[in-house]
Parts: C-alpha cells; structure tokens; sequence
C-alpha cells in the first residue's frame, strides 16, 4: 500500500465487506432499539404501540433484574475462579513427564467437545440428582443425608457445571504456555537457589500472565450468556434464584411474550456487558501490550 | 576455594554413554576451557558439575566437599547460561538481584551489592530496564552481573558468546578475561572455538566422544599435542598430516606440519607442488598447495609473498618443530 492510489483502491476494494458486516451489526440492533420503545405482546398481535421508555422502566425496576444481574456477575467470576486456579494446576500437572501423556491430554480436553445441554443432563440426572446420582450414593456410603444441588444450591451447582465445561480451555491454554517456558531460565532459577514455589511465583506465573489474560477475556465473553445450562437443569428457579440476565431476556420474550420488555432487557443487556468489557480492559488489558 | 575435582565421573542417558568416565582436577583461580567438537559432551559434563544433570557413577568434589549429591542452588558455583536465560519481566535490577533474594539477604545489602556488580560490569545507568530492551552485549554483561553478585566459588560459563557477532565477540572475550583477573574465581568455560580456547585459558581441556583428549597449557596443547586429535583441533589452519612415504621417512606413520612452519620457495626445497588458491589476508597469505605424491597442504606464508594460482613452489617442513604420530594416533617424542 505505497502509494495514494493502491491506497483508495485496497479501501474501495474492502468497502463492500465492511458494509456488510456493518448492516449486519446495525440492523438487528436498531431493531431491538426500535422494539424495546414498542408496547409489544406476542399475545395482542397488531396491538403495537409507541411506550417511551416504560419497557425500561419495567425491566430495571423489576426485583428479578437486580438478581440476575447479581448472578451473571456471580457466574462469570466463580467460574473463572475455579478455572484459571483450576487450570493452572492442572497445567502444571500435565506438563511433568509421564507415561500416557498424550491420552491424558486428550482426555482432559473431552469436556469442552460435549454439547452444554447434553453436558448440563448428565450432571443433573448422574451426578446431582438427589435419588440416583453419584454424589447421592457417595453421601449415603457415609452415612450422610444425599444433597439436592439444584433444589438447595441452584447457582453453585450451575458455576459448577459450566466450570467443568470450561476447565479444558483455560488448562490447554495455559498448558501450551507453560511449554513454552525457556528452559534455561528454569535451571537458571535453580542455580540461583530458587525452590520450586519461589520458581513458581517469579518464573511460572509471571511468564503465564498474558495467558491467564487471554484466558479471562475469552472466558468473560462467553460467560455473560450462559443459558443451555440454566435452562435444562433448574429452569431459572426456585425462582429466580439461576436466573442471569440471558435468561430473564429469554423468559421475558418467550414465557411472557413481552416482546417489548426483553428488547429493553437486551439492551441493557449489551451496555452491562460494555461496561464489564471496560473495566475488564482496564485491568488487566495492560498485559497483552507489547 | 574454588577447587573443584572429578573423579571417575560418567554419565549414561539409556545406552548410549555420553561420558564414558572422567578424571579433571581444577585448580583454585584457574581459567579452565573444555573445548571440542559439537556433540562432544563438553556441554553435558558442565551441566554435571553445575548439577543440572545428575551423574550417572563418580564423584564431584568441589571446595574438598562431595558435592555429587548436593541441588544446584547449594554447591557455590553460579552459571551464564549460552541464551543468557535472563528472567524477561523483571528489570535488570531485579534480574541481578534474584540470587540474592533467594538466599534471604536483607535489602540495603541486596542494593549495594547490585550497584558494585552494575559498575563493574557498566550496566549502573541500565539498571531499571528490561532485558528486551537491551543488546545482545549488555544482555551477556547482565547474565554476567547475576552470576557474580552470589560471589561463588566458581563461574560456570556455557558457550556463552555463540550469540554475539564478532566484534562483540572479541570485546566480551577481553571483558571475561578482565573480570577473571579482577576476581580471581575458578571459572570453566565451555566452547566449541578454539580460539576462545587459547586465548582465554589457563588450563584447556580438549574433549572427543566423551573423554579427555589432552589437558595443558594453551602452548604445552599447540607445541606438544599427544596425539592426532588435539594436533588437527587446535591450531587455525589445521595442522597438515601427511601419511606414508615422507612419514615413513621420519620413522614415523604420520607426520604433522603447521601451516606457519613450512618455509616456501621456488626453486629448492623438499616438496614440490603447485599453487591452487591463494587466500590473502593482507598481513599473511594461506596457500593451498598441491604437493606431488602428498595431497593438498596448507602454508602460511608473509602477505607479499609473490605467487599466484598454477605457479610451481617448493615446501621445506621445519625439522625441529614436525609432529611425529605412530599408527594409533599417539605422538612419538
């Protein structure tokens, strides 16, 4: 692109596919913009009509909002918890030397190849279901009274199915990372009289930074829209105790038929979402730089 | 100090023996170079002293202690690494004053002894930089600084100017030599450059396969190799090795004659060849002579020396200074 002329050719030439995407983005959103200021029920068709901003005034002012936005926040950061100290450790154990390496690595990775619905059943039926489930049998071989996860802890039960879904990724991610350490600064550490933990706390976490960047970035946009999961194993409930803002939107349009409301709802949705990304950049964007 | 003994030391990775089985003493406030060619195990035997590898049978001991079984981090010594293995997200403070940290120092001490190390090495106004940020030079003199602040009781050095380009090359040569005179610590240095070899060493060691070839002086390795390896590795030119007749003649199976001790002429002397190319360095020309009945053989001769390619010449070896070797190899003196 040396000259001016290839230059307005290459932007003549992109012009097309930028358009595109561009209609592609603006349409659906000035779409829902344009419902959400509509009084708009799937069950009173041909009843349209201007609201203003009473759709929002409704969502935000509902107690279910104020809990969903608490549990989406709840989801997104329990489960990267459990994932990036997860992975990490679990990164550090398949990089040591042993034998079926390469099976072991591939079965590590199986849960993020299951469907999150498919996934989501069979922790509920196999593992969580309080009269046939494995942690039911586990509780009475000792003796103890079987626990119903998603009767009497929904959104623990929920972080905790979507974290073993996610588990794989953050220990790939951070395994392929961890490869990549130099070798020789590893022996160097040692011969400067470095344990293992003090290796660990200025060689091995530090290197893995922008990693666990990556990790968290990726990890927080998918996250924020957790629903298969909520949807085939607790429904929400009780309640609206599972209940994130994907899910409100979801019951809002489609158990409601309040077209109008779940459109307020995705777009407030989309500016929680915009001001997460914000502050997530600001935080921690620092270490994908240079 | 800084002795450091190996006595009957082999390593053994699944069958093949990289080291079949070594006797070195290192003496205190030497400059020791282990030379030989890649795959040689000069490499390998560092990293058994260091105690990156563990030893497969033998005894390391250094300062008169059994270090065979102690960690890396507990036999004193400290270690430049031929990538630097600089810790990239820490500035070059930080980086120089790891060791110190590790070993529990307290901070004005670590502080101090950072600062004596910058101004030694000539890093005092990089100190707060990262490694990225540096040349591959000062990056070498930081690798440096971090093995010096521990003041051990010897330098373990890996190749450690393979990175560099020449003329660093020669400047960090002079500079390791300064600091060895300065400290006057045990240093082992490994290479696969012979000349790094002579001109830094005290003591060379020259590997093949695994075993020590010949241990001397760089001179004693130059004037009186012992056998047929260590004559063709040290020494640039390679020292020509005629075999047959005019070996046979010297009661000897092979004869050994450096360049810089052929005396050429052109009309009398022992053998008598043409020139083939004529490498011209200015102060000295290296002449690739094909000499009747001998094969090619290489004569250092002065820069205005007057030949060129195709003219006939005569070589006449220097009697006193022949390398006689017997069929095994083995110098006969």
């Amino acid at each position: 692109m040396a000259t001016l002329h290839t230059r307005s050719a290459a932007r003549l030439m992109i012009a097309p596919s930028v358009l595109l995407l561009l209609a592609w983005m603006i349409v659906p959103l000035a779409l829902t913009i344009y419902f959400s200021l509509l009084r708009y029920n799937l069950l009173m068709p041909g009843m349209e009509e201007f609201a203003g901003l009473s759709n929002y005034t409704y969502f935000l002012t509902d107690p279910a909002f104020f809990q969903a936005v608490f549990n989406t926040l709840a989801i997104v950061l329990g489960v990267l918890f459990i994932t990036v100290v997860g992975g990490i450790g679990l990164a550090l154990l398949l990089d040591q030397p042993m034998f079926g390496q390469g099976i072991v690595r591939i079965l590590v990775i199986a849960p993020f190849l299951i469907m999150p619905t498919v996934a989501a059943l069979v922790w509920k039926n196999m593992f969580m279901n309080p009269v046939n489930g494995l942690f039911a049998w586990l509780a009475k071989l000792v003796g103890l009274q079987p626990f119903d996860f998603l009767a009497n802890a929904p959104l623990f039960s929920i972080i905790l199915i979507v974290a073993w879904q996610w588990l794989p990724f953050a220990t790939l991610i951070l395994l392929t990372a961890l490869q990549s350490l130099d070798e020789e600064q590893k022996e160097a550490a040692q011969m400067d009289g470095a344990g293992a933990l003090s290796r660990f706390i200025y060689l091995v976490l530090p290197h893995l930074s922008r990693a666990i960047t990556v990790v968290i970035l990726i990890q927080t946009i998918f996250l924020l829209s957790v629903f298969a999961e909520i949807l085939v194993t607790t429904n929400g409930g009780p309640g609206t105790q599972s209940t994130n803002l994907t899910f409100l939107v979801y019951a809002q349009a489609l158990l409601q038929f309040d077209v109008g409301g779940a459109s307020a709802g995705g777009i407030i949705a989309v500016i929680l979402a915009n001001i997460v990304a914000f502050f997530l950049m600001r935080m921690i964007g620092k270490t994908l730089e240079a | 100090m800084g002795s450091i003994t190996l006595k009957n030391v082999s390593k053994v990775f699944g069958a093949h023996a990289v080291i079949p089985s070594i006797d070195l003493d290192i003496n205190d406030g030497e400059f020791v170079v282990f030379v030989g060619p890649s795959g040689c195990g000069k490499s390998t035997l560092l990293r058994l002293i260091a105690g990156l590898e563990d030893v497969s049978d033998g005894a390391i001991v250094i300062d008169g202690k059994n270090a065979t079984e102690l960690p890396p981090a507990k036999r004193g010594l400290s270690m430049v690494f031929q990538s630097y293995a600089l810790y990239p997200h820490m500035s070059v403070r930080a980086n120089i004053a790891f060791p110190l940290k590790m070993a529990g120092e307290d901070k004005a001490v670590i502080d101090k002894k950072v600062e004596d190390a910058a101004r030694v090495l000539n890093l005092t106004d990089y100190l707060d930089r990262k490694p990225r940020q540096l040349s591959g030079g000062q990056r070498q003199r930081v690798a440096i600084g971090r093995a010096i602040v521990r003041q051990p009781e010897a330098f373990l050095f890996d190749e450690p100017l393979s990175n560099l380009d020449a003329a660093l090359r020669v400047n960090m040569r002079l500079e390791i030599s300064q600091l060895h005179q300065q400290l006057k610590t045990t240093m082992i240095y490994v290479t696969h450059d012979q000349v790094e070899a002579m001109t830094m060493a005290d003591k060379i060691v020259v590997l093949n396969r695994g075993r020590i070839e010949q241990v001397g002086s760089p001179l004693e390795l130059y004037h009186r190799p012992d056998n047929l390896f260590v004559a063709g590795f040290i020494g640039s030119p390679k020292m020509n090795f005629i075999s047959g007749g005019p070996a046979a003649s010297h009661q000897a199976h092979t004869i050994g004659v450096r360049p810089e001790h052929l005396v050429l002429s052109k009309d009398h002397g022992t053998w008598q060849g043409t020139v083939g190319v004529a490498e011209h360095l200015g102060s000295d020309t290296f002449l690739h002579v094909r000499a009747d009945d001998i094969g090619t053989l290489t004569a250092r001769v002065s820069g205005d020396f007057p030949v060129t390619h195709g003219d006939r010449v005569f070589l006449t070896p220097d009697p006193q200074r022949l390398h006689k070797f017997d069929e095994k190899g083995l110098a006969i003196r």
